[in-house]
């Protein structure tokens, strides 16, 4: 649907280029909810505004759907802007249009019929939510029922794609859950992919399907949602998903075991009957399960007791339970 | 003192300087309003950056609003004559007062755009929508609550600049003032007028803050 090849972006400035975006190679499929994340400085919101060419890039390829954006006329590109939506952190709606005019929008842009527009913006308002809200101004709704009309705008002209740029970082976890819920069920429903760009973990957790991770202007890792999790390779996803905090630096043994679940036993009572099995007690350090695409996983950090043979015990155990588990030190 | 005849005077004078106001800010905002939305546009950051046309136009503006009002008037006064046929009365005002307002306006109107969050703009053109979609369907009425606070500055201005022009027979209030409260010395005429002009402003004022509060769907 998208690919990105050799993408590179640099901005000239008083102190000279920045290098914002380099060799950015990237391929979203059709029907995926394709997450990028990144901490902030890290390129995401130049990465997402090359792709509808917000920002022009400086080399590299653009191709959606077929499509070299680089190729297109300027008059061509507005209208293949109007098949991809776009939404924003800061919603960006028309502060002097109510809902309905607001969702109108994009449809006087792509001249369809005042009817049928005004139609089709009841229609995705409701979609979202909204029904009873089609005459509020922005100004009278909360910010997660703006990000609703903001999504429903950016639907109305039928986008074979949804730009999201941080569209949750302004809204508390509730919200964000439902807006999340929100673009999985538009993404079930409608088919529409979605590039969500984003630096909280937990947005990729709920609804992504793949993702990748980008630091410095670089693509460091990208592969299937549920990998990534579990195997981060890059510093930075390590970074974002495995909190190595402040937590485990003031606990006292040696050796501590970081133990990953993979969906099927996660809910088994590994631990307990660990202890029981092997007569040894262990310290939980650090524990934090996820639901993933509806399945559950979960890490924890143990401290090993100082006796070897409790230990290899141990090890056996978790070796014959066939539970993924590595040795780590204790240095954070 | 304030016979018939007077009181006569007086209503014709607020009569032209209402007509001289209102058809110079009418007529200041035919040329203003497209400088003001150009300048906005053509600026570096503006939605089709053209350097070169903004800081031309940008010198020009400013070049027009640092000469004084009166001197302006006195200097444009062949071009006045060419397009009223007279130098005297209130139509032949309208000339100097749309010269020296319309970049006054452009630089309203200029910076009531600017105001327009950035991230409004974006959107738009993420939708596709073209420069010019995006100045008369985003950048105007987003603005709209601004541009009419504008012009109501706009108007109070040229309105002063109207009783100005009163020292050169420009007619109105102001050259009642200057007749009777300079010439004749009949400081009660003179305040007067100048009452009348302080109404006159006030009202404009408070009309104009009226219809941008409520054409205003910010705040509710």
């Amino acid at each position: 649907m998208i690919s990105l090849r050799d993408l590179s972006k640099t901005f000239e400035t008083g102190e000279g280029t920045l290098e914002v975006l380099k060799d950015i190679n990237l391929d979203i499929r059709k029907g995926e909810i394709f997450g990028i994340i990144g901490l902030s400085g890290a390129g995401k919101s130049t990465l997402v505004r090359c792709i509808n060419f917000l920002e022009k890039p400086t080399s590299g390829e653009v191709i959606f759907d077929g499509m070299y954006m680089s190729e297109l006329s300027s008059r061509e590109l507005l209208k293949v802007r109007q098949s991809m939506g776009m939404v924003f952190q800061s919603f960006n709606l028309l502060q002097q249009r109510t809902a309905l005019k607001n969702v109108c929008y994009p449809m006087e842009i792509a001249s369809v019929p005042k009817e049928e527009a005004r139609k089709r913006a009841v229609e995705l308002l409701e979609l979202v939510g909204l029904g009873d809200k089609l005459n509020a101004y922005p100004s009278q709704l909360s910010g997660g029922q703006k990000q609703r009309v903001a999504i429903a705008r950016a639907l109305a002209t039928k986008p074979k794609v949804l730009l999201c740029d941080e569209i949750t970082s302004a809204l508390d976890p509730n919200t964000t859950r439902s807006i999340l819920e929100l673009l999985q069920s538009i993404n079930r429903t409608l088919g529409v992919t979605i590039l969500i760009i984003t630096h909280e973990m937990e947005v990729i957790e709920q609804i992504c399907h793949r993702v990748a991770v980008i630091n410095g202007g670089r693509i460091v890792e990208t592969g299937e949602v549920r990998e990534v999790f579990l195997r981060p390779r890059s510093e930075t996803a390590k970074q974002l998903i495995l909190p190595k905090g402040h937590e485990i630096n003031h606990m006292t043994g040696k050796r501590c075991l970081r133990i990953i679940f993979d969906g099927n036993s996660a809910f088994e009572p590994i631990i307990s009957n660990m202890t029981l099995e092997c007569r040894a007690v262990v310290n939980i350090l650090y524990a934090n399960t996820k639901s993933i695409e509806g399945k559950a996983y979960g890490e924890m950090l143990l401290q090993l007791p100082e006796d070897e043979i409790s230990v290899n015990r141990i090890l056996a155990y978790l070796d014959d339970k066939g539970i993924y588990y590595k040795e780590e030190e204790r240095n954070v | 003192m304030f016979d018939r005849g007077m009181l006569e005077l007086l209503g014709k004078g607020i009569f032209e300087t209402l007509y001289m106001t209102i058809a110079s800010t009418a007529l200041a905002y035919v040329f203003g309003l497209p400088l003001g939305v150009l300048l906005c546009v053509t600026d570096n950051n503006g939605v089709y950056p053209i350097p070169a046309v903004n800081k031309l136009l940008g010198f020009i503006i400013n070049f027009l609003r640092s000469v004084p009002f009166l001197i302006l008037l006195v200097f444009i006064l062949p071009l006045t004559r060419a397009i009223v046929g007279t130098t005297i009365g209130s139509t032949a005002t309208i000339v100097p007062l749309v010269v020296a307002a319309s970049p006054f306006v452009a630089r309203m109107v200029e910076s009531s755009l600017k105001e327009v969050d950035s991230g409004v703009i974006e959107a738009a053109q993420s939708m596709g929508s073209s420069t010019f979609q995006i100045i008369y369907k985003v950048l105007i009425p987003e603005a709209k609550p601004s541009l009419i606070i504008g012009a109501a500055i706009a108007i109070t201005t040229i309105l002063g600049h109207s009783a100005m022009a009163g020292f050169v027979g420009g007619g109105g209030l102001g050259t009642i003032a200057v007749n009777y409260g300079y010439y004749r010395y009949q400081r009660d005429v003179m305040a007067v007028t100048v009452i009348l002009l302080v109404i006159i402003v006030q009202i404009f004022q408070e009309i104009g803050m009226r219809i941008a509060r409520h054409s205003d769907k910010r705040i509710r």
